[in-house]
């Protein structure tokens, strides 16, 4: 990250390169949602992967990810509450110098759309860039947040609000492949994500999502806003499998970043009881979707 | 844990650099010796190759010791062991188990001996088992003509052991009864299975490294920190 490096040294002449560098790059904001339950290592590399993605394209600058943990009512079996979940994705990302953690959408009483936490998560952005249109690495550091607005406003008070960055939804082939669930997705809300917003999805070597694109007329129309990231180091470290591993009494150890490790063994949240948990209780988008479908 | 035979297990290869991968194998391989009720895991321990292994992009064995060190921080059972790489030529595998075997008798507390007072509360310590710990790729390598002597091979499985973790797309059993050796000792190969897939090649690790490519969360942060400040694995010095 050498050109987030150099805003953070913070000399105006090197201020100038960067802005015009990246004046035709599309600043980014990767979105990721899912249960995290717990977190794995494979959840992080999705990030890693995706952000060499887009800013090897030439035309984005991913500047932030946010991991956003669904909420309880979601109903999933197994899922447990989202105070130790957002805990432990918070744990994981302690090393991580751009991802982050948001709670807003776990803190929610009822299920929301991911459609709806796009939607949230860009006007988060928007109404920021308002005050101050740059990218957040530098907006972070308090220090340099007021020298930063001067110079830009300063400079190019005309591209106020062109900079906001995009937010796009960061997911692996099978969230892709879950469009085609009955009442899973809302139809809409598919065209909405991949429209409005955008979908970066990690995908194994020779896996169906190219085909997926292409056999959905509604995927196939956007898809210059689908970024389909090839995984070349296969890596299938699923939530469930840590369970399951975990109910065996089985090492986990490098398979999740120590920190959980340590953090569910202290709390023995993974047991045969909590994999019980909305065991029979329908799926929230099933309950919502089918409800509203017969309507 | 009464009655279990105390088993090291020792790991020989490039870890060029170390990976995930690797530490899962003595992780899967620990919890696989333990099902069977037999065996206590005692230790394990990691062993670089030496540099006149020659093997293409293989970097100074003192960056790899320093790198399987940094990731061996946070284990309290495995360590790694600079011996092999400190040899002043590439040495087979089953010398390298001779060695630690020899050690490990060596380091045993006596049961008779001048010092009365411990001596009492000892049981006579059952030898531990030095086994060699291994991935499916290994297995495989056996079959390859001329890269192993069979009299190796046959005190590797006969006198030591095998341990070796496979994964999807490697048949384990297929590989032991295309040989006549294995086969015959196949009561001292024991196989255990990686639940999670993860292909956490070093070689792959190497080509992304080359082209700028995060490899964060495949291997430990600390060895990434390490790769950076050496710059191991740049596109030049490969």
């Amino acid at each position: 990250m050498p050109l987030v490096k150099t805003a953070r040294e913070g000399s105006d002449q090197q201020l100038e390169t960067l802005s015009m560098e990246n004046s035709e790059k599309t600043d980014v904001v990767l979105l990721a949602c899912g249960s995290f339950n717990p977190i794995t290592n494979m959840h992080l590399r999705l990030f890693e992967l995706a952000k060499d993605y887009m800013n090897g394209t030439g035309k984005y600058r991913v500047i932030k990810g946010i991991i956003s943990p669904v909420c309880d009512a979601y109903k999933k079996k197994g899922l447990i509450s989202a105070h130790h979940r957002i805990i432990m994705a918070e744990l994981a990302t302690k090393n991580s110098e751009w991802v982050e953690v948001d709670t807003w959408e776990s803190l929610q009483k009822d299920w929301v759309e991911t459609a709806k936490v796009l939607r949230y998560h860009q006007k988060k952005l928007e109404a920021s860039s308002y005050y101050h249109q740059q990218d957040s690495p530098v907006l972070e550091r308090p220090g340099r947040k007021r020298k930063w607005t001067e110079y830009s406003q300063k400079k190019y008070p005309e591209q106020k609000t062109k900079d906001v960055p995009k937010v796009k939804l960061l997911c692996g082939a099978d969230t892709l492949e879950s469009f085609g669930i009955p009442n899973l997705w809302k139809s809409e809300d598919i065209i909405r994500i991949v429209e409005d917003y955008g979908l970066v999805c990690v995908t194994r070597a020779g896996s169906d999502a190219e085909k997926f694109v292409y056999e959905s007329d509604v995927l196939w129309k956007y898809k210059n806003n689908i970024h389909l990231v090839n995984e070349w180091i296969a890596n299938d470290i699923s939530s469930t499998k840590i369970r399951r591993a975990l109910r065996r009494g089985h090492s986990i150890r490098y398979l999740v970043p120590e920190l959980v490790q340590a953090y569910i063994e202290k709390h023995n949240l993974y047991s045969s009881e909590s994999e019980e948990r909305n065991a029979g209780v329908s799926l929230a988008p099933l309950q919502r979707n089918s409800v509203d479908a017969k309507l | 844990m009464k009655g279990r035979i105390p088993v090291v297990l020792l790991a020989c290869g490039s870890f060029n650099p170390i990976t995930n991968m690797h530490l899962r194998l003595f992780e899967v391989a620990r919890d696989h010796l333990h099902k069977t009720g037999m065996y206590q895991v005692i230790g394990g321990i990691i062993s670089p190759v030496n540099d006149n292994y020659r093997k293409k992009d293989l970097v100074a064995a003192q960056h790899r010791v320093a790198m399987v060190r940094l990731a061996l921080q946070t284990s309290d059972w495995i360590r790694v062991d600079p011996w092999e790489s400190e040899q002043a030529q590439w040495m087979e595998t089953v010398k390298v188990l001779r060695h630690h075997h020899s050690q490990l008798l060596g380091s045993l507390p006596r049961t008779e001996g001048p010092d009365h007072s411990r001596s009492v509360s000892l049981a006579p310590a059952a030898v531990p088992e030095l086994k060699l710990l291994c991935g499916a790729d290994v297995l495989k390598t056996f079959q390859t003509p001329d890269l192993w002597k069979d009299e190796h091979i046959q005190e590797i499985v006969e006198k030591f052991g095998l341990v070796c973790v496979g994964r999807a797309g490697h048949d384990l059993k297929g590989y032991i009864s295309g040989s006549p050796i294995l086969q015959r000792y196949q009561h001292n190969i024991h196989l255990a299975r990686e639940p999670v897939q993860n292909e956490i090649s070093a070689t792959h690790i190497r080509q992304a490294l080359g082209q700028g490519q995060s490899v964060k969360y495949l291997l430990p942060d600390a060895v990434i920190a390490y790769i950076k400040d050496h710059k191991l694995y740049t596109r030049d010095n490969s």
